[in-house]
């Protein structure tokens, strides 16, 4: 069937809602989800939104640019951050028109927490900047933009899944395939303008606090249709994942007073970081958390430590470190603060490890969390092809499967609220913009026929592999060698491993030889989006020599601004092979130093 | 240990009617019931259809009837449950496959209550305030997740489909009580019909239902007294 729309937007979290709510002021636009919306993974973000309102102390735009800058460890193009954070604030005050039920101060204002990584420049003590709807936050975005698309009567096509990206011979970007998986038929969307919003990738590793459905569907097949993918090296590894499960503890719990604690009972994060010390960023937070288990620090010698926010450690450390409210009183937390601020944490807590938080410390290791790498965009959320940033007539993606790049080599916490919210709306207005003037690209004769004979060869595949174990391989190696600390040697393996996998998938049959509701196909065709990622992945991380942000090397332990102050693009060459080029950092008003926290 | 699962399928290009499947699995004490249903459709046979996503209860995916209780099956634990494990499609849905019901009836149903601020003043500037209690007033409701596992409990939204239901309820909950909106009339009007709250008989399922404890009958309640006598 063949659908034909002025904009259509691929993905319903919340850069993808965005997007629709903006492009349908002034287009035809339709919005294309694997999901229903209100499913998209934007809704399990907890901790908040950052935005530099200073309801609750002194804050200014320019400190959350600063601290986002630092936090990339100087890789974020800070043309792109200067608008993440400026606009931030009037996103913010958007949200709270269009309903969003933020928690309020005293005196009605929105109420605001301290973060990982955001500071008062001057004091350089955390600043409350995250705004908060207890510790639902994404979830209240994502309903609430998508309550608006309700009253806007946006488009959708629920549970369509994007299996290719269509370019004309000129290469613009022609629409979509998606297969309807209801009914198995295949869909072709023929649109002037398209938008990717279509999510990370982190099912690559073992431990990850990402939803079954981030698979990097967008992001794949953006890089199998010959456009690089930027930065892939830097994945961000969240320190406080639950045991095993990899579900998320928001940051939230350390902004609330929440503390780490090794298996000798000691806070060990003023070792790292003794300004912020818990709340410094993700990166470094993360490598705490190994050096510790790696000494032989863990919980009874084991790979986890404690997230400890029983209101007794947290006061006695408030007390420690004469911690005071914004009115200049001592800060203190209770056992109703948390039910109050955390009651999510406290439910997954209860339910996952048995324990409650307000009488338990909580068992956590990192988890794989965040791509700051993606389809490389320039800050109108255009997607650029090249080192030049040359755009791609009719593409625009935003969202976690963009880089714009506003988070370089390591993303603070609650800035992916924001950049799904400013660049979201960038992209959907700027391709309803792009579609007015635009005609119809061409669509090739049968342009679905790749997409078709793809999934045809998984269907009719044979042999005696198992998509079930090369998953279960992928993301044990991917965890083991391309996670928080990397060597040469971790990474050539993994790239070896990861090149055999892909082999070994096409030697994996399906038993549902169905059309409807086929999950099974489509798990095999994710598993397949996921090898290319990964791959990609490791192959970016060998060839960047030296550790920044969430990328590092222990044989290459040190920042090296002059010679990889610099993004990667990986292209997919047509023989299998991966070329790297490399583009400059967009600096600005902060010259690089060494990052302390 | 071993765990027995037992399945209700149905393959809508093979079967006429739904049938029962047994599957013995390894598990652990701590494990989902949607880790069981992975390691089925991974290992046992991969046709085995459900929805699932962020598998920590916040996406509402895979809300399901297991031991003849609505839950998330990412959210409930062998443990739980115990050794003999029965899963079955949410009721009073349309069932497609498996584990997969057509979930566009209910969604038309939430749609129907006008689920957005409706509020036609311009805007301040910054930030509308609003009083910590007008916030708390309407808190409960706001953590709904849309899995229909409230609804899909519910005798009177078996009897009749039409009945718009307790998670189309909570949702126009959320809005009537939140003091910057101004179209609890409307929907007042929407639900005071013939479709509406006094379709609810307090029967309380719903609120066993909910994997996010929200006290939906007393969401019901309000909204029957706001119809009756005023908010």
């Amino acid at each position: 069937m063949l659908h034909r729309f002025d904009v259509i937007v691929v993905g319903a979290g919340g850069a993808g809602l965005m997007a629709a709510l903006y492009a349908s002021r002034g287009a035809r636009t339709a919005v294309i989800s694997k999901l229903y919306p209100t499913r998209s993974h934007t809704g399990t973000a907890q901790g908040g939104i950052g935005a530099a309102l200073g309801n609750m102390e002194e804050d200014h735009p320019e400190w959350h640019i600063f601290d986002t800058i630092k936090g990339s460890d100087y890789l974020a193009d800070q043309d792109a951050v200067e608008i993440l954070c400026t606009e931030a604030t009037s996103m913010v005050y958007e949200l709270e028109h269009m309903g969003l039920p933020f928690d309020r101060t005293a005196d009605g204002r929105i109420a605001q927490r301290p973060f990982g990584g955001h500071t008062n420049n001057e004091t350089k003590q955390p600043v409350r900047r995250a705004c908060h709807a207890a510790d639902r936050t994404g979830h209240m975005i994502l309903q609430t933009v998508y309550q608006q698309c309700i009253k806007n009567n946006v488009t959708f096509f629920d549970e369509f899944e994007v299996v290719d990206l269509l370019r004309s011979d000129a290469g613009d970007v022609a629409g979509v395939v998606a297969l309807h998986i209801d009914s198995g038929e295949q869909h072709i969307f023929h649109a002037k303008a398209t938008v990717f919003a279509t999510g990370g990738f982190g099912r690559i590793w073992k431990i990850t606090s990402n939803a079954y459905a981030l698979t990097g569907d967008g992001v794949a097949a953006t890089y199998r249709r010959g456009l690089p993918l930027e930065d892939m090296e830097f994945y961000q590894f969240h320190p406080t994942g639950i045991l095993k499960l990899g579900i998320l503890l928001t940051e939230g719990v350390r902004g609330e007073g929440g503390v780490l604690v090794n298996g000798k009972g000691e806070r060990f994060m003023p070792k790292y970081a003794p300004t912020v010390k818990d709340l410094a960023s993700r990166d470094v937070v993360s490598r705490a958390i190994y050096m510790e288990i790696r000494e032989g620090r863990g919980i009874d010698g084991k790979d986890y430590v404690y997230l400890d926010v029983r209101p007794n450690t947290v006061n006695r450390y408030f007390e420690q470190d004469s911690a005071k409210n914004p009115d200049g009183t001592p800060r203190r937390l209770t056992a109703d603060d948390i039910h109050r601020k955390l009651p999510d944490i406290s439910d997954f807590c209860k339910t996952y490890l048995q324990v409650d938080p307000i009488k338990q410390p909580m068992a956590i290791q990192p988890t794989a969390h965040y791509a700051m790498g993606g389809i490389p965009t320039d800050s109108n959320a255009q997607v650029v092809m090249d080192a030049r940033n040359t755009p791609v007539p009719g593409f625009y993606a935003a969202g976690e499967c963009a880089c714009v790049s506003v988070h370089g080599a390591n993303r603070l916490g609650t800035n992916s609220l924001v950049d799904i919210l400013v660049f979201g709306q960038r992209a959907g207005r700027n391709a309803a913009d792009y579609a007015a003037g635009a005609g119809w690209p061409a669509l090739a004769h049968n342009a679905d026929d790749p997409a078709r004979a793809r999934l045809e060869r998984i269907r009719s595949c044979t042999g005696t592999e198992s998509v079930a174990d090369i998953r279960r391989e992928m993301r044990e190696l991917m965890m083991d060698n391309v996670g928080v600390f990397r060597t040469q040697a971790m990474l050539a393996d993994a790239i070896t491993g990861v090149r055999e996998l892909k082999e070994r998938l096409d030697r994996a049959p399906i038993m549902d030889k169905g059309q409807r509701w086929n999950t099974e196909l489509l798990e095999a065709w994710e598993l397949g989006c996921l090898l290319d990622l990964a791959e990609v992945t490791a192959v970016a991380a060998e060839a960047r020599h030296e550790s920044r942000g969430a990328h590092f090397r222990e044989d290459f332990p040190e920042r090296d601004d002059v010679n990889w102050l610099k993004h990667s693009l990986a292209y997919g060459e047509g023989d299998g092979q991966i070329r790297l080029d490399y583009k400059p950092v967009t600096l600005g008003r902060y010259e690089p130093k060494a990052r302390v926290y | 240990m071993k765990v027995r699962v037992k399945i209700r399928r149905f393959n809508p290009e093979k079967d006429r009617r739904p049938h029962w499947a047994d599957y013995s699995v390894d598990a652990e004490k701590t494990d989902r019931i949607l880790d069981l249903l992975v390691e089925i459709k991974g290992h046992q046979d991969g046709s085995l259809t459900f929805r699932r996503s962020c598998a920590h209860g916040i996406c509402g995916s895979d809300a399901l009837v297991i031991n003849g209780r609505n839950r998330l099956a990412c959210k409930v634990l062998v443990m739980d449950v115990g050794r003999n494990i029965v899963v079955e499609p949410l009721r009073g849905l349309p069932v497609i496959k498996d584990l997969a019901v057509d979930m566009e009836p209910f969604f038309a149903q939430y749609r129907s209550i006008k689920p957005f601020l409706i509020n036609d003043d311009p805007p301040p500037y910054t930030e509308r305030l609003q009083s910590r209690e007008a916030r708390a007033r309407y808190d409960e409701t706001t953590k709904c997740i849309l899995c229909a596992a409230c609804t899909t409990a519910c005798p009177s939204f078996w009897a009749s489909d039409s009945y718009v239901g307790p998670a189309a309820i909570v949702q126009a909950h959320r809005f009537i009580f939140d003091d910057r909106d101004q179209g609890a009339q409307v929907r007042l009007a929407i639900l005071s019909g013939g479709n509406g709250v006094f379709r609810c008989r307090t029967i309380y399922n719903c609120v066993e239902a909910c994997p996010r404890d929200i006290d939906i009958t007393r969401a019901i309640g309000e909204v029957k007294k706001a119809l009756l006598v005023g908010e």
